[in-house]
């Protein structure tokens, strides 16, 4: 579904990914670790279409379709859907208003009827039940005044809404408490499907207790480091990076 | 050279002297003449004034004006006001056409605890106790467009909501400039009263039916006794080729609340002042401003509050949206005097820019003299967020209808903090004429 080559990323001439090689997929769930400031977010933000980053070498190819020559819009229509790590606030727009022009958008690009406002209601109504969000906070300003719990929330319903084959989760564990951190879980493990993949950023372990990953890498300075099951993430969790770092530098 | 411009106004006053004779002795005239003198001790002021630096009003000088009391207004239809206007408003509706009180077109009968009349009907009455109401609050004193409105004092209304009173549907107000042969100047005044504990909503809506260069040079005076509640339309949208230069004076006793929403989408050049008073304790005043510019428009918005007394809160919310080379210009006052001790005011100012061209002046200016205060003001000037644009783009929005989204709510922000939906359907509209690709953002 999703095949990173040799992926290298700058932003002002400061190289973030030095040559990312991943392989995702249908029905997987790979988790991505790696301590602050190893180019996670940067590794998301570059596979939805951020432009901000300059890729200067590598490929990503999603569905066979050559994915950096993509407009972000047409990657979302394709299936991919990045849960933003700092949620947006758009004053102005309610929630409900905004995701009924995001779906009618992909509807359009699918080929697909747009949805009516009465359609859209009635098709969100389970969505809503998937991650117990409420009809106040859809008619709210997108993310505008929300918590932090109430901004993740509000990305994996849109989540929910927009059905990717693709999900990428930038830091959705941050600023949830434990309670939030179950709902979005089992949100998202509700949408699980053979058909879709998953993959999960984060720099805690404690998220993966409720979505298991097949997969998990570790990132390091721009690179892959380490890749393994389950298991790695726990070890994380007990010893830290810095084995890692160190039994690299012992294999070179 | 503006001298003369200067003169040629005040020779159109002798003449309108001359018109109402018979009527010179009561307190109007008294007024009228005060005007005048202030105007022809003022003048029109220039670049070099520090509250008109950023707003060269030298085209206004350019056009000789005729009084619009001199001409024969034609009738419109009730057709095509119903095209013009507002829609599905149900409160009381008063026009006037080129200044003009239209009875055609405005509503007779009044609810209870409600007076409505038109101005001139007030003036020509002698010596009712109403003249003593008029002008109390619109300042003469530094405001040459004020006196000139003032030295012209005519048409217009006078609205006074009773005591204990509650108005739930708006008084819509329109003033149509129509088709004449020759630019005119129409210089309406507005006196609104709201008596204790009343609370209502007043919309003043300006239109233009043809592409004439017509100057309305208006003044609105509100007096809000204690515990008044009153929310403030003022709806602009007149052609690209009018001027309008209005001024809205406002005095508040304890306890009241006054809500200003300020929509200037209209006009060559728009100035719009705002004055407001917080003469007594407890007062709450909320200013609310859009401005819509494209072309070469101008809309400049100047505020002014007055936090006389303890224990205020006053909250400034001005939008612009720049488009083409338009320019605007926000001026905002606050003076917190020595005894308005524990006052509570905030200034935000905010422009999106769609243009290379587009400029934007903003000054915020505090004046403080009390020492246990809260003041706050911020401005920011800039081009839609690139962070906005990704997350509308990452969601499967087309880059230009993210833009127009990001736009249009840009806009909303103000626009929701009108209370009367029929104004915000008809601004909403205007957006998604402008702003097309919004349009997914209808409801249906």
């Amino acid at each position: 579904m999703l095949e990173i080559k040799n992926l290298k990323v700058s932003i002002n001439g400061n190289e973030i990914l030095k040559g990312i090689n991943l392989k995702v997929n249908p029905g997987e769930i790979h988790a991505i670790m790696g301590p602050n400031g190893s180019g996670k977010s940067t590794l998301a933000q570059v596979i939805a279409g951020r432009e901000t980053y300059n890729v200067t070498k590598g490929e990503i190819f999603y569905n066979g379709k050559n994915l950096l020559d993509m407009s972000p819009e047409d990657r979302a229509r394709e299936g991919i859907f990045l849960a933003f790590q700092y949620p947006i606030e758009i004053p102005g727009v309610s929630n409900t208003y905004f995701l009924k022009a995001a779906l009618n958008a992909i509807r359009t690009y699918r080929g697909l009827e747009e949805l009516d406002a009465v359609e859209f209601l009635s098709y969100i109504k389970e969505k809503m039940k998937l991650v117990e969000i409420d009809q106040e906070l859809l008619n709210r300003p997108v993310n505008e005044g929300f918590s932090g719990g109430e901004k993740k929330r509000n990305e994996i319903f849109q989540m929910a809404v927009l059905e990717p084959k693709l999900a990428i989760l930038d830091e959705t564990d941050s600023g949830l408490d434990i309670d939030a951190l179950r709902i979005v879980a089992d949100g998202v493990n509700k949408l699980r499907r053979p058909d879709n993949a998953t993959v999960i950023v984060t720099h805690y372990q404690r998220l993966l207790n409720y979505i298991v990953p097949e997969y998990v890498h570790v990132l390091m300075d721009g690179k892959i480091a380490i890749s393994g099951s389950k298991e790695l993430a726990l070890e994380l969790e007990k010893r830290g990076y810095d084995w890692i770092r160190q039994s690299e530098e012992f294999a070179k | 050279m503006i001298q003369e411009i200067n003169d040629i106004y005040i020779q159109q006053y002798r003449l309108f002297e001359q018109s109402i004779n018979g009527v010179r002795h009561n307190i109007i005239h008294q007024m009228r003449r005060k005007g005048i003198k202030q105007f022809e001790k003022l003048g029109f002021p220039t670049n070099k004034h520090e509250e008109w630096r950023f707003t060269n009003i030298s085209p206004l000088t350019r056009i000789q004006f005729t009084p619009a009391y001199q001409v024969e207004t034609q009738e419109i239809s009730e057709e095509q006001f119903y095209k013009i206007s507002i829609k599905n408003i149900n409160g009381i509706k008063l026009t006037f056409l080129n200044g003009k009180y239209s009875e055609k077109l405005s509503d007779k009968g009044f609810p209870k605890g409600i007076d409505v009349a038109s101005l001139a009907q007030i003036i020509r009455n002698e010596n009712t106790s109403i003249h003593k109401l008029i002008g109390r609050f619109a300042n003469n004193e530094n405001n040459s467009f004020t006196s000139l409105n003032t030295s012209f004092l005519l048409e217009g209304v006078f609205i006074q909501i009773h005591e204990n009173i509650e108005i739930k549907e708006p008084i819509y107000l329109v003033f149509i400039t129509s088709d004449t042969k020759t630019p005119l100047i129409i210089q309406p005044r507005i006196v609104i009263m709201g008596g204790k504990n009343s609370k209502a909503s007043i919309i003043e809506h300006y239109i233009s039916t043809e592409d004439n260069s017509n100057f309305t040079n208006i003044v609105s005076e509100i007096g809000l006794d204690e515990n008044a509640t009153l929310e403030y339309n003022k709806i602009q949208t007149e052609n690209n080729n009018a001027f309008h230069i209005g001024s809205t004076y406002i005095e508040q006793l304890s306890k009241s609340r006054f809500t200003s929403n300020s929509i200037m989408i209209g006009g060559s050049i728009t100035r719009n002042n705002i004055y407001a008073t917080l003469n007594g304790e407890g007062t709450e005043c909320y200013l609310n401003g859009l401005s819509l510019a494209s072309g070469d428009q101008l809309i400049d918005n100047y505020t002014s509050i007055d936090h006389a007394k303890p224990n205020c809160s006053s909250r400034e919310f001005y939008k612009a949206i720049l488009n083409g080379k338009a320019r605007s210009v926000f001026n905002g006052k606050i003076y917190v005097r020595k005894d308005a001790q524990k006052t509570d005011s905030k200034q935000t100012n905010k422009t999106l820019l769609l243009s290379d061209d587009a400029i934007m002046n903003t000054k915020p200016q505090l004046e403080i003299f009390a020492d246990d205060v809260k003041c706050t003001h911020g401005a920011a000037i800039g081009y839609i967020d690139s962070d906005s644009l990704f997350y509308l783009r990452s969601r499967g929005i087309s880059e230009n209808m993210a833009r127009d989204i990001l736009t249009y709510a840009f806009a909303n922000e103000i626009i929701e903090r009108i209370t009367i939906e029929p104004i915000q359907e008809y601004l909403h509209n205007i957006l998604f004429s402008r702003f097309k690709n919004a349009r997914i953002l209808r409801n249906e």
